[in-house]
């Protein structure tokens, strides 16, 4: 539980950071009467970059790595594979897809209809990866997902290019969105998508005791009385909503579901109930700290979230690989 | 009496390889030579075959010689050449680490050289510098993947590692693309996807003469290559040199792989498929040559189809045909070999 703490505090820290860092560097004591009294601030341009500016992303991160954090719990657990997360197994990339399909084909610019599509993507590629997965029965090692999911990924990149190579105007849109960012989302926007991620925060929580089972293997699931495809549905509805309205919201993120679970494991051990809490804690701790980093180490400008996601995302999976035996089998 | 049975049955067997190995390559050949003269018959002025053939001979009128030799015969040789570095790129890499999944795309030196070589042309380079700068970024990817891998090449934990290397440098491209102008980026995308329809003689040159020295060397180190499958423990014992093998294939490898991104772009999954099919074919062994073959094979067809069957006025890259077939059939690849160990 000290460890739950420390992810608590984490949190919370990355919060005050989100809030006061930037080009424009505030301290806390101005970012709090900015949030609470904006009026009595001697300059208006710190109002503006807190509420108009830090807040907006700041939620956002939140929702986004808390949705991935938990997606990634529940992935792990249905498909007992220490190394899935919404990004590697190619989810995300449908979900992106589905976007760009969405944006060159029928001209939706909003956001609602956008996250319609994403999630359509997500499902698509989840239930795709999924069959792969079956089809490959019990030799579906997590690399082997992990190598489908790659190929999933270059290879709806591929069709992406191909959707947007007559449309220089939607190339724009797409390149900025495509390295995952928090910036230049309308929070209002943002917040009418929330409903979708709360709707599979309550389906996963739901799956936290079957999970618990079907982490001892799936006949010791069934005899503890659990039906194994409403498990595994549960799952991919949790997961296409989850993946599918945080991709919506930031684009395709890598690896914040795989760091999510896991730093929730190292705190809380094995069990669904404390994981996906804490994961969902340790992914959005994850998600605002890139983010921050993003902000401070290339002024003036600043580095999209996605691009410091994979910088600090590549080097943990593979100090995963190199001390687990289960993920080198 | 068992002795001779014996002998005369390995010989048997020896012949067997080499018939097989006769056949395969010719029909590669063959099934090459078909799409070559397909590729310059067909477009938007058709040509017939005896003409296509008058037209390299130097016989035929001047538009067809012109349009066979000046305009269809490099983009074809730079498909050949491309197909072919790719294919052992592939096969080398595979060999060596005696892992199929481990090729340079999938690895993350595809994905390194491309970063690289946006980055390169995001600050304006262009030609040889953007082939220096890919291929910086294939070698500090390789590295990368084999520092992290540790001593265990033949289990998966290289195609992990090398794909978190390959999400990293799609980070790095992620961050070249948005930060280049609009211009740069459509051509940077459609770079990314991988074309032969922009060939340059000295590129195609370079790359041709590094895929002919590193068949050669495939042909002198052939043995080496075939004991590498063994283990290094059982390679070392019929007397090669397993680390010496490996470290120069792995470099041929990513030098090919570097080289053929610079020239024509990451064409997805040349360099994984190949690979096995070429294996297939040949019944087994590290089949780097055939692997060429059907790098080549592919690339050609792949191109093919991409300018002449896929409707509407956009002409698509071949890398386009690659990537929608490619991913597929690795994925396909990957099951099968999972469902058949599962069975033995």
């Amino acid at each position: 539980m000290r460890g739950a703490a420390l992810l608590g505090l984490g949190l919370a820290l990355a919060v005050a950071l989100s809030l006061a860092l930037g080009a424009r560097g505030t301290d806390l004591g101005t970012v709090l009467t900015a949030l609470t009294d904006p009026g009595a601030l001697a300059d208006p341009a710190d109002a503006v970059a807190v509420r108009d500016l830090r807040v907006p992303r700041t939620v956002i991160g939140l929702v986004v790595g808390a949705a991935l954090g938990l997606a990634g719990v529940v992935m792990q657990g249905v498909t007992r594979n220490p190394v899935a997360d919404p990004g590697l197994l190619g989810v995300t990339a449908g979900a992106s897809f589905a976007v760009v399909l969405g944006i060159a084909l029928a001209g939706e610019t909003g956001v609602i209809g956008l996250a319609v599509w994403a999630l359509a993507g997500a499902l698509v590629t989840s239930l795709g990866v999924g069959a792969l997965a079956r089809a490959a029965g019990d030799r579906a090692t997590p690399a082997l997902l992990v190598v489908v999911g790659f190929a999933v990924t270059a290879g709806l990149g591929t069709l992406t290019t191909l959707v947007l190579l007559g449309d220089p105007a939607a190339l724009d849109r797409y390149r900025f969105w495509t390295v995952g960012s928090l910036t230049g989302r309308d929070l209002d926007a943002a917040l009418t998508l929330l409903p979708l991620a709360l709707v599979g925060i309550v389906v996963a929580a739901l799956l936290a005791r079957p999970l618990d089972a079907l982490a001892l293997g799936d006949d010791v699931a069934r005899g503890l009385g659990f039906r194994l495809g409403a498990v595994r549905g549960g799952s991919l509805v949790a997961i296409v909503l989850l993946s599918g309205t945080a991709t919506a919201l930031a684009g395709p993120l890598v690896f914040v579901g795989l760091l999510g679970a896991h730093a929730a494991r190292a705190a809380v051990g094995g069990h669904h109930g404390l994981l996906m809490p804490v994961a969902a804690v340790a992914g959005a701790a994850f998600v605002l700290v890139a983010d921050v980093i993003g902000r401070l180490v290339a002024p003036p400008g600043e580095l999209e979230v996605g691009i410091v996601v994979a910088a600090l995302g590549a080097p943990l999976l593979i100090a995963l690989v190199r001390a687990r035996r289960a993920v080198a089998a | 009496m068992s002795a001779a049975v014996a002998l005369g049955a390995l010989s048997r067997t020896r012949r067997e390889r080499r018939m097989r190995a006769a056949s395969t390559t010719g029909i590669l050949a063959a099934a090459g030579v078909a799409l070559s003269i397909t590729a310059l018959a067909v477009g938007s002025v058709a040509i017939a075959p005896a003409d296509v053939i008058a037209a390299l001979a130097g016989t035929a009128d001047g538009g067809e010689q012109f349009i066979v030799r000046e305009l269809r015969l490099p983009r074809l040789t730079l498909a050949l050449v491309v197909g072919a570095a790719l294919g052992m790129a592939g096969a080398l890499l595979q060999s060596v680490v005696r892992n199929p999944l481990a090729s340079p795309d999938i690895v993350g030196v595809t994905g390194g050289a491309s970063a690289a070589a946006v980055l390169a042309i995001g600050a304006g380079a262009t030609g040889l510098a953007v082939s220096g700068s890919a291929l910086v970024g294939a070698t500090v990817a390789i590295v990368l993947v084999l520092a992290a891998s540790g001593r265990k090449l033949g289990g998966t934990r290289i195609v992990v590692v090398g794909i978190a290397v390959a999400f990293l440098a799609q980070g790095v491209l992620g961050y070249a693309l948005t930060r280049a102008r609009l211009e740069q980026a459509g051509t940077a995308y459609f770079w990314l996807v991988g074309s032969v329809g922009s060939p340059s003689a000295p590129e195609t040159l370079v790359l041709g003469m590094l895929v002919a020295v590193v068949a050669i060397g495939t042909v002198l180190g052939r043995g080496a290559l075939a004991a590498q499958l063994l283990g290094d423990e059982t390679a070392t014992a019929v007397g090669s040199r397993p680390r010496r093998t490996r470290i120069l294939a792995v470099t041929a490898s990513t030098v090919l792989a570097a080289v053929s991104v610079a020239v024509a772009g990451p064409l997805a999954f040349v360099a994984f498929v190949a690979g096995p099919i070429a294996r297939r074919l040949r019944g087994g062994g590290p089949a780097v040559l055939t692997a060429a073959l059907v790098g080549a094979v592919l690339v050609l067809a792949s191109d093919l189809v991409a300018q002449n069957l896929i409707p509407g006025t956009l002409q698509p890259p071949a890398g386009l045909v690659t990537g929608a077939v490619g991913a597929p059939l690795l994925v396909w690849l990957l099951i099968r070999a999972a469902r058949q160990e599962g069975r033995a």
